[in-house]
Protein backbone atom coordinates (compact mmCIF):
# COMPACT_ATOMS: atom_id res chain seq x y z
CA UNK A 1 0.00 0.00 0.00
CA UNK A 2 2.68 2.12 0.49
CA UNK A 3 4.49 1.33 -2.39
CA UNK A 4 1.32 1.93 -4.05
CA UNK A 5 1.37 5.18 -2.56
CA UNK A 6 4.64 6.74 -3.39
CA UNK A 7 4.25 5.39 -7.03
CA UNK A 8 1.60 7.17 -7.74
CA UNK A 9 2.63 10.67 -5.94
CA UNK A 10 5.99 9.70 -8.03
CA UNK A 11 3.33 9.76 -11.21
CA UNK A 12 1.72 12.81 -10.45
CA UNK A 13 4.96 14.51 -9.69
CA UNK A 14 5.90 13.49 -13.68
CA UNK A 15 2.32 14.70 -15.06
CA UNK A 16 3.02 17.98 -13.18
CA UNK A 17 6.62 18.20 -15.02
CA UNK A 18 5.33 16.98 -18.04
CA UNK A 19 2.35 18.42 -19.66
CA UNK A 20 2.64 17.02 -22.95
CA UNK A 21 2.30 13.92 -21.47
CA UNK A 22 -1.41 14.85 -20.88
CA UNK A 23 -1.96 17.55 -22.47
CA UNK A 24 -1.98 16.63 -25.92
CA UNK A 25 -4.16 13.47 -26.06
CA UNK A 26 -6.67 15.79 -24.85
CA UNK A 27 -6.24 18.54 -27.40
CA UNK A 28 -6.41 15.89 -29.69
CA UNK A 29 -9.69 14.72 -28.72
CA UNK A 30 -10.96 18.43 -28.64
CA UNK A 31 -9.51 19.25 -32.32
CA UNK A 32 -11.04 15.99 -33.24
CA UNK A 33 -14.51 16.60 -31.97
CA UNK A 34 -14.20 20.34 -33.52
CA UNK A 35 -13.73 19.14 -36.88
CA UNK A 36 -15.95 16.96 -37.04
CA UNK A 37 -18.82 19.19 -37.53
CA UNK A 38 -17.25 21.71 -39.91
CA UNK A 39 -16.46 18.63 -42.31
CA UNK A 40 -19.96 17.18 -42.08
CA UNK A 41 -21.08 20.55 -42.95
CA UNK A 42 -24.88 22.07 -41.65
CA UNK A 43 -26.41 18.77 -41.11
CA UNK A 44 -27.49 19.15 -37.33
CA UNK A 45 -29.38 15.96 -38.19
CA UNK A 46 -26.87 13.29 -39.55
CA UNK A 47 -23.95 14.50 -36.79
CA UNK A 48 -26.41 14.16 -33.89
CA UNK A 49 -27.01 10.39 -35.70
CA UNK A 50 -22.97 9.69 -35.67
CA UNK A 51 -22.14 11.51 -33.01
CA UNK A 52 -21.70 8.28 -30.60
CA UNK A 53 -19.69 6.99 -32.55
CA UNK A 54 -17.46 10.01 -33.61
CA UNK A 55 -16.87 10.87 -29.34
CA UNK A 56 -16.16 7.04 -28.87
CA UNK A 57 -13.43 6.95 -31.59
CA UNK A 58 -11.58 10.03 -30.29
CA UNK A 59 -11.96 8.72 -26.97
CA UNK A 60 -10.44 5.58 -27.58
CA UNK A 61 -7.34 6.92 -30.26
CA UNK A 62 -6.57 9.88 -27.87
CA UNK A 63 -6.25 6.82 -24.96
CA UNK A 64 -3.82 5.06 -27.50
CA UNK A 65 -1.86 8.17 -27.45
CA UNK A 66 -1.27 9.09 -24.01
CA UNK A 67 -0.57 5.20 -22.87
CA UNK A 68 1.88 4.50 -25.92
CA UNK A 69 4.66 6.33 -23.52
CA UNK A 70 3.73 4.74 -19.95
CA UNK A 71 6.57 2.77 -19.18
CA UNK A 72 9.30 3.91 -21.50
CA UNK A 73 11.28 6.25 -19.31
CA UNK A 74 11.20 3.61 -16.75
CA UNK A 75 12.12 1.33 -19.00
CA UNK A 76 14.77 3.40 -20.16
CA UNK A 77 16.31 4.74 -17.12
CA UNK A 78 16.34 0.95 -15.42
CA UNK A 79 13.97 1.20 -13.04
CA UNK A 80 11.78 -1.05 -14.53
CA UNK A 81 14.60 -3.77 -14.60
CA UNK A 82 15.50 -2.73 -10.20
CA UNK A 83 11.39 -3.27 -9.88
CA UNK A 84 11.43 -6.68 -11.88
CA UNK A 85 14.58 -7.56 -10.04
CA UNK A 86 13.05 -6.52 -6.23
CA UNK A 87 9.51 -8.03 -7.75
CA UNK A 88 7.61 -7.59 -4.85
CA UNK A 89 7.09 -3.67 -5.41
CA UNK A 90 5.98 -4.32 -9.43
CA UNK A 91 2.40 -4.89 -8.98
CA UNK A 92 1.59 -2.38 -6.71
CA UNK A 93 3.91 -0.17 -9.31
CA UNK A 94 1.64 -1.26 -12.28
CA UNK A 95 -1.72 -0.37 -10.30
CA UNK A 96 -0.46 3.24 -9.96
CA UNK A 97 0.95 3.14 -13.45
CA UNK A 98 -3.19 2.59 -14.33
CA UNK A 99 -4.72 4.66 -12.34
CA UNK A 100 -3.07 7.78 -12.56
CA UNK A 101 -2.62 7.19 -16.44
CA UNK A 102 -6.60 7.21 -16.37
CA UNK A 103 -6.90 10.27 -13.95
CA UNK A 104 -4.72 11.87 -16.19
CA UNK A 105 -6.52 10.94 -19.71
CA UNK A 106 -9.68 9.76 -19.38
CA UNK A 107 -10.67 11.71 -16.57
CA UNK A 108 -10.39 14.74 -18.12
CA UNK A 109 -12.32 13.93 -20.65
CA UNK A 110 -15.51 13.00 -19.03
CA UNK A 111 -15.25 16.51 -17.19
CA UNK A 112 -15.47 17.73 -20.93
CA UNK A 113 -17.94 16.30 -22.31
CA UNK A 114 -21.12 18.71 -21.25
CA UNK A 115 -19.16 20.94 -23.44
CA UNK A 116 -19.00 18.21 -26.38
CA UNK A 117 -22.56 17.24 -26.06
CA UNK A 118 -23.14 21.15 -26.80
CA UNK A 119 -20.92 21.21 -29.73
CA UNK A 120 -22.66 18.00 -31.31
CA UNK A 121 -26.25 18.46 -30.49
CA UNK A 122 -26.92 15.96 -28.21
CA UNK A 123 -29.64 15.80 -26.20
CA UNK A 124 -29.76 15.86 -22.55
CA UNK A 125 -30.65 11.82 -21.91
CA UNK A 126 -27.67 11.17 -24.98
CA UNK A 127 -25.35 13.23 -22.90
CA UNK A 128 -26.25 11.14 -20.06
CA UNK A 129 -25.46 7.63 -21.55
CA UNK A 130 -22.09 9.47 -23.23
CA UNK A 131 -21.13 9.54 -19.86
CA UNK A 132 -22.13 6.49 -18.49
CA UNK A 133 -20.54 4.74 -21.06
CA UNK A 134 -17.52 6.37 -20.72
CA UNK A 135 -17.06 5.90 -17.07
CA UNK A 136 -17.40 2.45 -17.46
CA UNK A 137 -15.62 2.06 -20.88
CA UNK A 138 -12.84 4.46 -20.51
CA UNK A 139 -10.71 2.16 -17.21
CA UNK A 140 -11.67 -0.48 -20.02
CA UNK A 141 -9.56 1.36 -22.97
CA UNK A 142 -7.17 2.42 -20.55
CA UNK A 143 -6.45 -1.13 -19.30
CA UNK A 144 -6.21 -2.34 -22.50
CA UNK A 145 -3.66 0.60 -23.89
CA UNK A 146 -1.70 -0.23 -20.86
CA UNK A 147 -0.75 -3.64 -21.68
CA UNK A 148 -0.36 -2.86 -25.63
CA UNK A 149 2.26 -0.56 -24.11
CA UNK A 150 3.34 -2.96 -22.04
CA UNK A 151 3.95 -5.71 -24.42
CA UNK A 152 5.42 -3.13 -27.16
CA UNK A 153 8.06 -1.89 -24.58
CA UNK A 154 10.83 -2.95 -26.10
CA UNK A 155 9.70 -2.35 -29.73
CA UNK A 156 11.69 0.79 -30.77
CA UNK A 157 8.81 2.12 -32.94
CA UNK A 158 5.71 0.34 -31.14
CA UNK A 159 3.07 3.27 -32.00
CA UNK A 160 2.11 1.15 -34.58
CA UNK A 161 2.25 -2.15 -33.45
CA UNK A 162 0.51 -1.11 -30.15
CA UNK A 163 -2.73 0.02 -32.52
CA UNK A 164 -2.41 -2.72 -34.13
CA UNK A 165 -2.42 -5.17 -31.38
CA UNK A 166 -5.18 -3.41 -29.35
CA UNK A 167 -7.61 -1.71 -31.23
CA UNK A 168 -9.42 -5.28 -32.20
CA UNK A 169 -9.94 -5.53 -28.48
CA UNK A 170 -11.50 -2.25 -28.58
CA UNK A 171 -14.28 -3.39 -30.82
CA UNK A 172 -16.54 -5.09 -28.64
CA UNK A 173 -16.36 -2.29 -26.30
CA UNK A 174 -17.25 0.62 -29.39
CA UNK A 175 -20.34 -1.34 -30.59
CA UNK A 176 -21.99 -1.55 -26.95
CA UNK A 177 -20.72 1.92 -26.07
CA UNK A 178 -22.13 3.58 -29.51
CA UNK A 179 -25.46 0.69 -29.13
CA UNK A 180 -25.88 2.58 -25.44
CA UNK A 181 -25.66 5.99 -27.03
CA UNK A 182 -27.77 5.77 -29.68
CA UNK A 183 -30.74 3.87 -27.86
CA UNK A 184 -30.26 6.74 -25.06
CA UNK A 185 -31.24 9.39 -28.44
CA UNK A 186 -34.18 7.24 -29.16
CA UNK A 187 -35.40 7.15 -25.90
CA UNK A 188 -34.84 3.34 -25.39
CA UNK A 189 -33.59 1.67 -22.61
CA UNK A 190 -29.90 0.81 -22.80
CA UNK A 191 -29.37 -0.92 -19.15
CA UNK A 192 -28.36 -4.03 -20.90
CA UNK A 193 -25.34 -2.28 -23.24
CA UNK A 194 -24.47 -0.80 -19.48
CA UNK A 195 -24.31 -4.69 -17.92
CA UNK A 196 -21.79 -5.93 -20.80
CA UNK A 197 -19.52 -3.09 -20.18
CA UNK A 198 -19.50 -3.71 -16.77
CA UNK A 199 -18.97 -7.21 -17.10
CA UNK A 200 -16.30 -6.51 -19.78
CA UNK A 201 -14.64 -4.02 -17.09
CA UNK A 202 -14.92 -6.79 -14.13
CA UNK A 203 -13.03 -9.09 -16.58
CA UNK A 204 -10.57 -6.90 -17.59
CA UNK A 205 -10.05 -5.45 -13.81
CA UNK A 206 -9.13 -9.41 -12.61
CA UNK A 207 -6.83 -10.16 -15.22
CA UNK A 208 -5.01 -7.56 -17.54
CA UNK A 209 -3.20 -6.43 -14.37
CA UNK A 210 -1.47 -9.86 -14.38
CA UNK A 211 -0.99 -9.68 -17.83
CA UNK A 212 1.15 -6.44 -17.71
CA UNK A 213 2.86 -7.93 -14.86
CA UNK A 214 3.84 -10.61 -17.07
CA UNK A 215 4.38 -8.87 -20.00
CA UNK A 216 6.81 -6.50 -18.75
CA UNK A 217 9.01 -9.40 -16.58
CA UNK A 218 9.39 -10.51 -20.58
CA UNK A 219 10.46 -7.41 -22.32
CA UNK A 220 13.28 -6.78 -19.06
CA UNK A 221 14.09 -10.67 -18.99
CA UNK B 1 38.26 -20.27 -23.93
CA UNK B 2 36.73 -19.62 -20.46
CA UNK B 3 39.22 -18.89 -17.99
CA UNK B 4 37.99 -18.83 -14.50
CA UNK B 5 39.02 -20.11 -11.06
CA UNK B 6 36.67 -22.38 -9.32
CA UNK B 7 36.24 -21.67 -5.87
CA UNK B 8 35.60 -24.05 -2.65
CA UNK B 9 35.58 -22.09 0.02
CA UNK B 10 33.97 -24.17 3.14
CA UNK B 11 30.34 -24.82 2.41
CA UNK B 12 28.71 -23.89 5.34
CA UNK B 13 28.88 -20.23 4.49
CA UNK B 14 27.79 -20.41 1.32
CA UNK B 15 25.09 -18.01 0.57
CA UNK B 16 24.66 -17.75 -2.91
CA UNK B 17 25.63 -20.70 -5.88
CA UNK B 18 25.08 -20.89 -9.71
CA UNK B 19 26.09 -24.21 -11.36
CA UNK B 20 26.78 -25.07 -14.54
CA UNK B 21 25.72 -21.58 -15.88
CA UNK B 22 25.50 -21.26 -20.03
CA UNK B 23 24.86 -17.94 -21.47
CA UNK B 24 24.01 -17.86 -25.44
CA UNK B 25 23.49 -14.77 -27.13
CA UNK B 26 22.96 -14.37 -31.03
CA UNK B 27 24.21 -17.87 -31.84
CA UNK B 28 27.48 -16.95 -29.60
CA UNK B 29 28.39 -18.94 -26.51
CA UNK B 30 29.28 -16.02 -24.31
CA UNK B 31 30.41 -18.81 -21.11
CA UNK B 32 29.34 -22.12 -20.33
CA UNK B 33 29.89 -24.58 -17.49
CA UNK B 34 30.51 -21.79 -14.98
CA UNK B 35 30.05 -22.29 -11.36
CA UNK B 36 30.60 -19.71 -9.18
CA UNK B 37 29.86 -19.47 -5.22
CA UNK B 38 29.40 -17.08 -2.97
CA UNK B 39 29.85 -16.83 0.70
CA UNK B 40 28.72 -14.48 3.78
CA UNK B 41 31.06 -11.43 3.49
CA UNK B 42 32.57 -12.17 0.28
CA UNK B 43 33.33 -9.79 -2.41
CA UNK B 44 33.38 -10.89 -6.13
CA UNK B 45 34.67 -8.79 -8.87
CA UNK B 46 33.61 -9.94 -12.62
CA UNK B 47 36.74 -8.48 -14.87
CA UNK B 48 36.51 -9.00 -18.86
CA UNK B 49 36.99 -7.00 -21.80
CA UNK B 50 33.72 -5.25 -23.27
CA UNK B 51 31.38 -7.91 -24.59
CA UNK B 52 32.68 -10.88 -22.85
CA UNK B 53 28.86 -11.11 -21.33
CA UNK B 54 29.51 -9.06 -17.70
CA UNK B 55 26.24 -7.55 -17.87
CA UNK B 56 24.45 -10.73 -19.26
CA UNK B 57 26.47 -12.86 -16.15
CA UNK B 58 24.93 -10.25 -13.61
CA UNK B 59 21.08 -10.19 -14.95
CA UNK B 60 21.33 -13.87 -15.19
CA UNK B 61 22.22 -13.95 -11.03
CA UNK B 62 20.02 -11.37 -10.27
CA UNK B 63 17.22 -13.40 -11.83
CA UNK B 64 16.37 -11.06 -14.21
CA UNK B 65 17.09 -13.60 -17.32
CA UNK B 66 17.07 -17.10 -17.65
CA UNK B 67 19.98 -19.06 -18.17
CA UNK B 68 20.19 -20.82 -21.21
CA UNK B 69 21.29 -23.56 -18.92
CA UNK B 70 22.58 -24.32 -15.20
CA UNK B 71 20.69 -23.64 -11.88
CA UNK B 72 20.93 -21.02 -9.23
CA UNK B 73 20.62 -21.02 -5.84
CA UNK B 74 19.72 -18.94 -2.43
CA UNK B 75 20.99 -20.38 0.69
CA UNK B 76 20.66 -23.84 -0.66
CA UNK B 77 16.93 -22.91 -2.73
CA UNK B 78 16.15 -21.89 -6.33
CA UNK B 79 15.72 -18.23 -6.44
CA UNK B 80 11.87 -18.76 -6.71
CA UNK B 81 11.12 -20.45 -3.86
CA UNK B 82 13.42 -18.15 -1.22
CA UNK B 83 13.54 -15.00 -0.24
CA UNK B 84 15.69 -13.93 -3.09
CA UNK B 85 14.48 -11.01 -4.47
CA UNK B 86 14.19 -9.51 -1.41
CA UNK B 87 17.86 -10.08 -0.11
CA UNK B 88 18.93 -8.67 -3.42
CA UNK B 89 19.86 -4.82 -4.14
CA UNK B 90 20.43 -4.65 -7.89
CA UNK B 91 21.61 -1.42 -9.59
CA UNK B 92 21.81 -2.39 -13.67
CA UNK B 93 24.60 -0.11 -15.68
CA UNK B 94 21.31 2.09 -16.03
CA UNK B 95 20.61 4.21 -12.72
CA UNK B 96 17.37 3.91 -12.24
CA UNK B 97 17.00 7.82 -11.83
CA UNK B 98 13.81 9.32 -12.87
CA UNK B 99 15.96 12.75 -14.26
CA UNK B 100 12.54 14.83 -13.80
CA UNK B 101 12.84 14.18 -9.91
CA UNK B 102 14.64 15.66 -7.59
CA UNK B 103 17.15 13.05 -5.78
CA UNK B 104 14.90 13.71 -2.57
CA UNK B 105 11.59 12.59 -4.54
CA UNK B 106 13.58 9.36 -6.51
CA UNK B 107 15.17 8.04 -2.79
CA UNK B 108 11.59 8.88 -1.46
CA UNK B 109 9.75 6.44 -4.25
CA UNK B 110 13.19 3.67 -3.72
CA UNK B 111 12.29 4.03 0.04
CA UNK B 112 8.94 2.62 -0.46
CA UNK B 113 9.32 0.18 -3.94
CA UNK B 114 12.74 -1.23 -1.79
CA UNK B 115 11.75 -1.36 2.06
CA UNK B 116 14.52 0.93 2.83
CA UNK B 117 15.34 2.07 6.06
CA UNK B 118 14.21 5.86 6.96
CA UNK B 119 16.92 7.72 7.60
CA UNK B 120 17.90 11.92 7.13
CA UNK B 121 18.33 11.72 3.25
CA UNK B 122 19.64 15.03 3.75
CA UNK B 123 22.46 13.80 5.67
CA UNK B 124 23.72 11.21 3.28
CA UNK B 125 23.00 13.12 -0.10
CA UNK B 126 25.87 15.29 1.74
CA UNK B 127 27.58 12.42 2.31
CA UNK B 128 27.69 11.56 -0.77
CA UNK B 129 29.22 15.36 -2.04
CA UNK B 130 25.23 16.17 -2.79
CA UNK B 131 24.63 19.21 -0.27
CA UNK B 132 23.09 21.91 -2.07
CA UNK B 133 21.56 19.53 -4.82
CA UNK B 134 18.60 17.62 -3.14
CA UNK B 135 15.42 19.18 -4.35
CA UNK B 136 16.64 20.06 -8.28
CA UNK B 137 15.77 17.80 -10.46
CA UNK B 138 18.20 15.16 -11.32
CA UNK B 139 18.46 15.77 -14.67
CA UNK B 140 20.46 19.00 -14.21
CA UNK B 141 23.02 16.61 -12.51
CA UNK B 142 25.93 15.45 -14.20
CA UNK B 143 26.36 11.93 -15.13
CA UNK B 144 28.43 11.12 -12.09
CA UNK B 145 26.27 13.19 -9.71
CA UNK B 146 23.20 11.21 -11.16
CA UNK B 147 25.24 8.12 -10.34
CA UNK B 148 25.71 8.73 -6.73
CA UNK B 149 22.11 9.97 -6.21
CA UNK B 150 21.45 5.93 -7.25
CA UNK B 151 24.22 4.50 -5.24
CA UNK B 152 23.05 6.19 -2.56
CA UNK B 153 20.39 3.16 -2.05
CA UNK B 154 23.30 1.61 -1.01
CA UNK B 155 23.30 3.63 2.55
CA UNK B 156 19.74 2.60 3.20
CA UNK B 157 19.05 -0.76 1.95
CA UNK B 158 19.06 -3.90 4.47
CA UNK B 159 19.51 -6.32 1.34
CA UNK B 160 22.08 -9.17 2.10
CA UNK B 161 23.16 -9.69 -1.56
CA UNK B 162 24.58 -6.41 -3.73
CA UNK B 163 24.81 -6.66 -7.30
CA UNK B 164 26.29 -4.18 -8.95
CA UNK B 165 27.11 -3.26 -12.69
CA UNK B 166 29.83 -0.90 -13.03
CA UNK B 167 29.05 1.19 -10.20
CA UNK B 168 32.54 3.57 -10.72
CA UNK B 169 31.10 4.67 -14.20
CA UNK B 170 31.28 8.40 -14.27
CA UNK B 171 32.44 8.93 -10.21
CA UNK B 172 35.35 10.43 -8.73
CA UNK B 173 38.25 9.24 -7.41
CA UNK B 174 36.62 10.51 -3.93
CA UNK B 175 33.39 9.29 -4.68
CA UNK B 176 35.16 5.99 -5.22
CA UNK B 177 36.71 6.04 -1.83
CA UNK B 178 33.48 6.69 0.10
CA UNK B 179 31.84 4.16 -1.50
CA UNK B 180 34.20 1.31 -1.26
CA UNK B 181 34.00 1.88 2.44
CA UNK B 182 30.63 1.21 2.14
CA UNK B 183 31.67 -1.96 0.94
CA UNK B 184 33.38 -2.42 3.35
CA UNK B 185 30.88 -1.76 6.35
CA UNK B 186 28.48 -4.31 4.23
CA UNK B 187 31.23 -6.93 4.11
CA UNK B 188 32.35 -6.63 7.51
CA UNK B 189 28.21 -7.05 8.63
CA UNK B 190 28.37 -10.02 6.73
CA UNK B 191 26.71 -9.39 3.64
CA UNK B 192 28.25 -10.33 -0.26
CA UNK B 193 28.71 -8.20 -3.31
CA UNK B 194 29.40 -9.06 -6.62
CA UNK B 195 30.18 -5.85 -8.96
CA UNK B 196 31.86 -5.50 -12.68
CA UNK B 197 34.34 -3.14 -12.71
CA UNK B 198 37.32 -2.45 -15.33
CA UNK B 199 39.25 -0.52 -12.67
CA UNK B 200 40.79 -2.53 -9.76
CA UNK B 201 39.85 -1.95 -6.23
CA UNK B 202 41.84 0.73 -4.86
CA UNK B 203 41.15 -0.50 -1.28
CA UNK B 204 41.78 -3.63 -0.14
CA UNK B 205 39.49 -6.17 0.95
CA UNK B 206 40.43 -9.31 2.57
CA UNK B 207 37.78 -11.64 0.96
CA UNK B 208 37.70 -10.03 -2.63
CA UNK B 209 38.13 -12.87 -5.61
CA UNK B 210 38.37 -12.07 -9.37
CA UNK B 211 36.55 -14.05 -11.77
CA UNK B 212 37.68 -13.26 -15.05
CA UNK B 213 35.60 -13.68 -18.15
CA UNK B 214 37.64 -14.31 -21.47
CA UNK B 215 35.83 -13.03 -24.69
CA UNK B 216 34.91 -16.13 -26.70
CA UNK B 217 34.28 -16.24 -30.70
Amino acid sequence: MVIFRQAFLREWRLLARQKADWLNPMMFFILVLTLFPLGVGAKPNLLVEIAPGIIWIAALLSVLLATERLFKDDYRQGTLEQLVAAQQPLLPYVLAKMLSSWCSTALPLLLMSPLIALLLGLSMPSWQAVVLTLLLGTPLLNMLAVLGAALTLSADKGGILLALLILPLYIPLLIFASAAVENASMGLSYSAQLAVLAAMLCLALALVPLAVLKALKINVG
Amino acid sequence: MLRCALFFSESAGIVFSATQLTCVRQDRILFEALDLRLAAGELLQIGGKNGAGKTSLLRILAGLTAPDEGELLWQGQPLHDSDFSRQLCYIGHLSGVQPQLTALENLAFWRAAFALKTADDFQLLALLGLAGLEDIPCQMLSAGQQRRVSLARLWLTSATLWILDEPFTALDQSAIAVLQQQFGQHLAKGGSIILTTHQPLSQHFPQARLLELVYRW
